[in-house]
């Protein structure tokens, strides 16, 4: 079972499809993981990514189906994401419920949404066409795993400094971090704590939409109420796993989507692994890196505390 | 007309006084309020895809109460639906949030079938151990996540959430592997991916009541919530947990250990969600055979059963058999061409709802405090 383990790691770990896959789908948990970076940097744990990532697939879809374009079925999808994030920040930045009850009552709000509407609307969707990058491609292993996918993939690439710089060269990053790290502080030195927490949602929210849209347009080519199926849990796992930092993040979700790569070539490769093993793979490697790791790493003091001025 | 003057009051109770009176009716009219935007937001989702609210609410209604022998239905859903509720509520009570009950139900099921497929004995006795090692399993499965809090600071809404996505691969690997619970019957056409139904004697016994047939499950569940309302209310394990989940720096101050009094917190809230997996797989869901399928939803709406009862033990009651409701009222909606996910919506949108008057009632009551302080500064 081990050896069998570790040569078939060892010929995947070989092919170039192997990477291509991992990238593809690992893809949409740095989009989803990147907005969940920037929520929790501003102190919401927004367990409602899940059903960001799916608004966003759903609005994506039905945007490709009325406009025929994949330009506006990304824009649909973002704007998806971003009216999940709106009930998730109002809820439990303007109001004060609680952001876990809301985040997992959005996430079952879309489920049932998305399914009631898919069957009454039933819209068809496309995958976008693969453009391979001259030159770059062409660079051996992981030439084409990162430079020869469906184009909505390249969104990414730009959305990682973007993020990197919104976070950590402007003032509203600043602020934001402020708030996350100790919002009694922020508040007291002039910023408007909640204010800045809901817009990280928003931020959060769009980019977990534009994910769940890339998962329609530029990889499944359909959509289904079950495609998403736990992987906004990844996302924030792998925000986890990244130590919420933003390297981290993006090596997470390209871990996460390299164990889910594997499980898928596997069998097609002719080894003879456990299934269950190598699905539950993503969230044991997860847990184990929180216990071992971290630590090490700081989180957000004000992770998941909601401030209300004058209480603490 | 003489001039009354009325004396202004120097005890600030003769002030609340009328006006908490206020505020009651305040929050009365919101939650009628919100609770009605949720129904009128639901049935025009139904109106606009070009179908007939009134005849879905019908459907619904006949579904789950009105046609013959349904009500008994709806308890046997409401009775794991109550189970994990009153586990959450515990959890929340000592400020635990363990959002894994999905998976911890089926651990307790799994315990289930291995005690009642793989061990021999009488019925009845098999039917016992198995919910107890059901409890024990599913509380087992939420220590995991305790011991990860405790050792090393790993929040439990993370780690909770994670092992409910293993525990469906354990299950899986459960009910696919020979030497596990896979039903192994040479009699069965296919490869069976379930386990091996439950011996005809180790099974809940029905009441049957005007033609209603529910498990006793629903009963025992019926019972623990009034045992869990005592025993948070009114003893001092209660007390300490009640301490704990209100202010953990008080609870340390008198002595209330938070890792011990929180782990077993935990382990309760994972204990029932695990005795509410073992009463359904018992009680007969899924002819009695567990599959990878099993939990079906349960965990998370027992979940947000407790939530909309405001952790409050008995209205878990109304609220269970609410959304217990609601499911096999959706059994009867193909009828009327709405696709049954509108079901979760509704049950999505009546929590939201109900969410938001007592926020709104808490930032008045902020606001009115504040400027009560202010006035007398």
């Amino acid at each position: 079972m081990i050896g069998d383990f570790l040569s078939a790691v060892f010929d995947i770990f070989g092919s170039s499809t192997m990477y291509g896959s991992a990238v593809r789908l690992g893809a949409l948990l740095a989009f989803a993981g990147l907005g969940e970076l920037v929520a929790e940097k501003a102190g919401t744990i927004n367990i409602s990514v899940e059903g960001s990532i799916l608004a966003g697939a759903f609005a994506g879809t039905v945007g490709y189906h009325i406009t025929d374009s994949t330009v506006i079925g990304l824009a649909a999808g973002v704007g998806g994401g971003l009216l999940v994030g709106l009930i998730q920040a109002n809820m439990s930045h303007r109001l004060t419920a609680d952001q876990f009850v809301v985040g997992l009552t959005a996430n079952v709000l879309v489920l049932g949404l998305a399914g009631f509407l898919n069957a009454a609307i039933d819209p068809m969707a496309r995958r976008a066409n693969i453009i391979e990058i001259p030159l770059l491609s062409d660079i051996p292993l992981v030439g084409p795993a990162l430079f020869g996918q469906t184009w909505p993939t390249y969104l990414l690439y730009p959305l990682v400094p973007l993020t990197w710089w919104l976070l950590y060269k402007t003032r509203w990053g600043l602020e934001t971090r402020a708030v996350g790290e100790n919002p009694q502080a922020a508040d007291v030195s002039g910023i408007d704590v909640n204010k800045r927490r809901r817009q990280a949602v928003y931020y959060g929210g769009m980019l977990a939409g534009l994910g769940g849209a890339f998962l329609v347009v530029g990889q499944v080519g359909t959509f289904d109420a079950g495609m998403v199926g736990g992987r906004g849990f990844i996302a924030i796992a792998a925000v986890y796993f990244g130590g919420w930092t933003l390297g981290g993040v993006v090596l997470g979700s390209l871990v996460f989507g390299m164990a889910d790569a594997f499980r898928l070539a596997t069998p097609v490769l002719g080894y003879q692994l456990n299934a269950q093993f190598l699905a539950a793979l993503p969230y044991v490697l997860t847990l184990l890196v929180m216990y071992f790791i971290t630590k090490q790493f700081r989180q957000p003091s004000g992770l998941a505390q909601p401030f209300i001025r004058g209480l603490r | 007309m003489t001039d009354l003057k009325v004396p202004t009051p120097e005890i600030p109770v003769v002030v609340t006084s009328p006006s908490r009176w206020h505020s009651m009716g305040e929050t009365a009219l919101l939650y009628v309020l919100s609770f009605s935007a949720a129904l009128l937001l639901s049935a025009l989702l139904v109106a606009v895809t070009g179908n007939s609210a009134t005849q879905v609410f019908q459907a619904l209604l006949d579904g789950a109460f009105l046609a013959p022998g349904r009500w008994g239905n709806t308890f046997v859903i409401a009775a794991p639906m109550l189970l994990v509720a009153l586990g959450m509520v515990i959890g929340v009570k000592a400020g635990v949030f363990n959002i894994g009950q999905e998976g911890q139900l089926l651990m307790g099921a799994m315990a289930m079938a291995w005690v009642g497929t793989k061990w021999g004995g009488p019925g009845p006795l098999l039917v016992v151990l198995g919910l107890a090692l059901g409890f024990a399993a599913g509380g087992a499965y939420a220590a995991v996540a305790s011991f990860m809090k405790i050792r090393r600071g790993v929040p439990e809404v993370i780690s909770t959430l994670l092992l409910v996505f293993i525990a469906f691969q354990i299950v899986g690997f459960a009910v696919t592997t020979d030497w596990m619970l896979r039903d192994v019957d040479p009699n069965r056409p296919t490869r069976a991916v379930t386990s091996a139904a439950l011996p005809d004697d180790a099974r809940l016994p029905f009441l049957d009541i005007f033609g209603n047939e529910f498990h006793i499950g629903f009963v025992l569940a019926l019972v623990l919530a009034v045992v869990i309302a005592y025993l948070l209310a009114r003893t001092v394990w209660g007390f300490h947990l009640r301490l704990l989940g209100n202010n953990a720096n008080v609870a340390q101050k008198v002595g209330v250990s938070a890792n011990r009094t929180g782990t077993m917190a935990l382990f309760l809230s994972g204990a029932f969600a695990g005795l509410a997996g073992a009463v359904m797989l018992t009680g007969g869901s899924s002819t009695y055979r567990l599959t990878t399928g099993f939990a079906s939803n349960i965990g998370w709406q027992g979940l947000l059963v407790a939530l909309l009862a405001r952790s409050r033990p008995l209205l878990c009651i109304p609220m269970a058999i609410l959304f217990a409701a609601l499911r096999t009222g959706s059994g009867f909606l193909a009828s009327t061409g709405v696709d049954r996910k509108i079901v979760d919506v509704v049950q999505a949108l009546l929590v939201l709802a109900l969410l938001i008057p007592p926020a709104v009632q808490f930032i008045r009551d902020r606001r009115r405090a504040l400027a009560t302080a202010t006035e007398a500064a």
